[in-house]
């Protein structure tokens, strides 16, 4: 017993140095895993009220930009709502207040964005008393930004596009051939489409869209077009290389979608297993 | 004594700010990121309590981990570096350091040179070993920590240059 207490004593030092290194290396490796990284993130009260001040200040820099960005959306929906017949148009309106509604669009801001490293996150500046959970997709004007992974009362972390956890469900606008979308950590302006059948006519300059087989995100949401695309090794699938419409390194203002059938769909899913 | 604490508490929450608001925010090149705040670990006083530094080192780490969404990488990096140290100082400053006698500011250019690019370096490469963690992406992870070093020993040196005081 003597010689143990001694032992520890005069190692402890190299003791205590284990034990935090592999703290850090666990929590490591929870981090690489999705939905498990509960700890160790940035939607806190400390780290989130920092950003959230520096972002009140930088926040001018963007303005202009930030406004085009706007004008611009504002101007494509002016032209699909005049360009509807006047009697769709009373339809358009009831869709958008109908008690049926499907998905909730909740509008915030970024303030923290990373596209750098291997595994990127976001903050934004809505979370649980916005009724914003896990799993609700982000999307901007102009395509997709991730999926809500970590939210706190005041904060909520998204799990960029450019994250090598990330799984989405994606096809090509034009037929209903779909994949699933990774990021080969490149690029930030590039992601991965892979497991597209060798069946479908995929051509450089096609739009892919998200597939809808998910609960996240709405059907028919723009990701991006084809840049490049080859067989894969297995030589059944294309894998495609995809250019973001989004420029993920210059993110303002996204919008939060919850899915309300949600629940209804996955219990009904997992009864079948 | 309680100079020494509170120079040291300022350092930390300083370096830790700068970091997270302006430094992880630059991405010279499109990947290249300085990390300067392992020179709180640098110039941490000599004569010290090692299972503290190690602590305040693990602390150090965690808390740039909360900032920027990465796991446990800087904390495992820190606490690293934190706990070779005393071995990279006798190497580099040899019997000075037998004595405990160093100040930063009055050591010779080329050995605080050494003494940095060997702490940075090793930082760096155990930070994006862990960040990639891919052993088919060795080359991207030497090319990553060599550019990221470079680029972080060359701020250490000028701030600690800028804020040395001169009292020779």
């Amino acid at each position: 017993m003597q010689q143990i207490l001694n032992f520890l004593i005069r190692h402890k030092t190299f003791l205590v140095f284990l034990l935090l290194l592999s703290l850090s290396l666990f929590l490591t490796i929870q981090s690489h895993s999705y939905q498990k990284s509960k700890f160790i993130n940035s939607a806190n009260i400390i780290t989130g009220g920092v950003y959230g001040i520096t972002n009140n200040i930088s926040v001018y820099i963007d303005l202009k930009s930030e406004n085009e960005i706007l004008l611009e959306e504002n101007t494509r929906l002016k032209s699909v709502l005049y360009n509807t017949n006047q009697e769709n148009l009373t339809d358009l309106y009831r869709h958008a207040t109908d008690a049926n509604q499907r998905y909730k669009i909740t509008p915030a801001k970024v303030i923290k964005n990373s596209y750098s490293s291997t595994n990127n996150y976001l903050l934004i500046n809505k979370g649980q008393r916005d009724s914003i959970a896990q799993d609700f997709g982000v999307i901007s004007s102009k395509g997709i930004i991730g999926i809500i992974d970590n939210t706190s009362n005041k904060y909520a972390r998204i799990m960029s596009v450019l994250n090598t956890n990330i799984r989405v469900n994606a096809k090509l606008k034009k037929t209903d051939h779909f994949g699933s979308l990774r990021w080969n950590t490149e690029s930030p302006e590039f992601v991965q489409l892979i497991d597209i059948p060798i069946q479908a006519p995929v051509k450089i300059g096609d739009t892919i869209v998200t597939g809808g087989r998910s609960t996240i995100f709405p059907k028919n949401i723009p990701i991006g077009k084809v840049d490049s695309f080859k067989i894969d090794d297995t030589e059944n699938s294309y894998e495609v290389n995809i250019k973001l419409f989004n420029d993920m390194t210059n993110i303002g203002h996204v919008y939060v979608i919850k899915n309300l059938d949600a629940n209804e769909i996955s219990t009904l899913n997992n009864l079948d297993e | 004594m309680n100079n020494v604490v509170s120079q040291n508490i300022i350092r930390f929450v300083l370096l830790i700010l700068l970091q997270s608001i302006v430094l992880n925010a630059i991405n010279f090149l499109g990947y290249i990121n300085p990390y300067i705040y392992v020179l709180f670990i640098i110039l941490f006083p000599i004569k010290n309590n090692r299972l503290l530094f190690i602590f305040l080192s693990f602390l150090l780490g965690l808390t740039i981990d909360l900032f920027i969404d990465s796991g446990g990488i800087h904390a495992a990096a820190c606490v690293t570096i934190a706990y070779i140290r005393p071995v990279v100082l006798k190497f580099v400053f040899g019997m000075v350091y037998e004595h405990q006698t160093i100040k930063f500011s009055a050591t010779e250019f080329g050995q605080r040179l050494t003494y940095f690019s060997v702490l940075i370096f090793v930082h760096h490469l155990i930070l994006f070993s862990l960040e990639i963690f891919n052993s088919s992406k060795i080359i991207l992870i030497f090319k990553k920590s060599l550019f990221s070093s470079i680029f972080t020993i060359i701020l250490c040196l000028l701030i600690t240059i800028l804020f040395s005081r001169k009292k020779r």
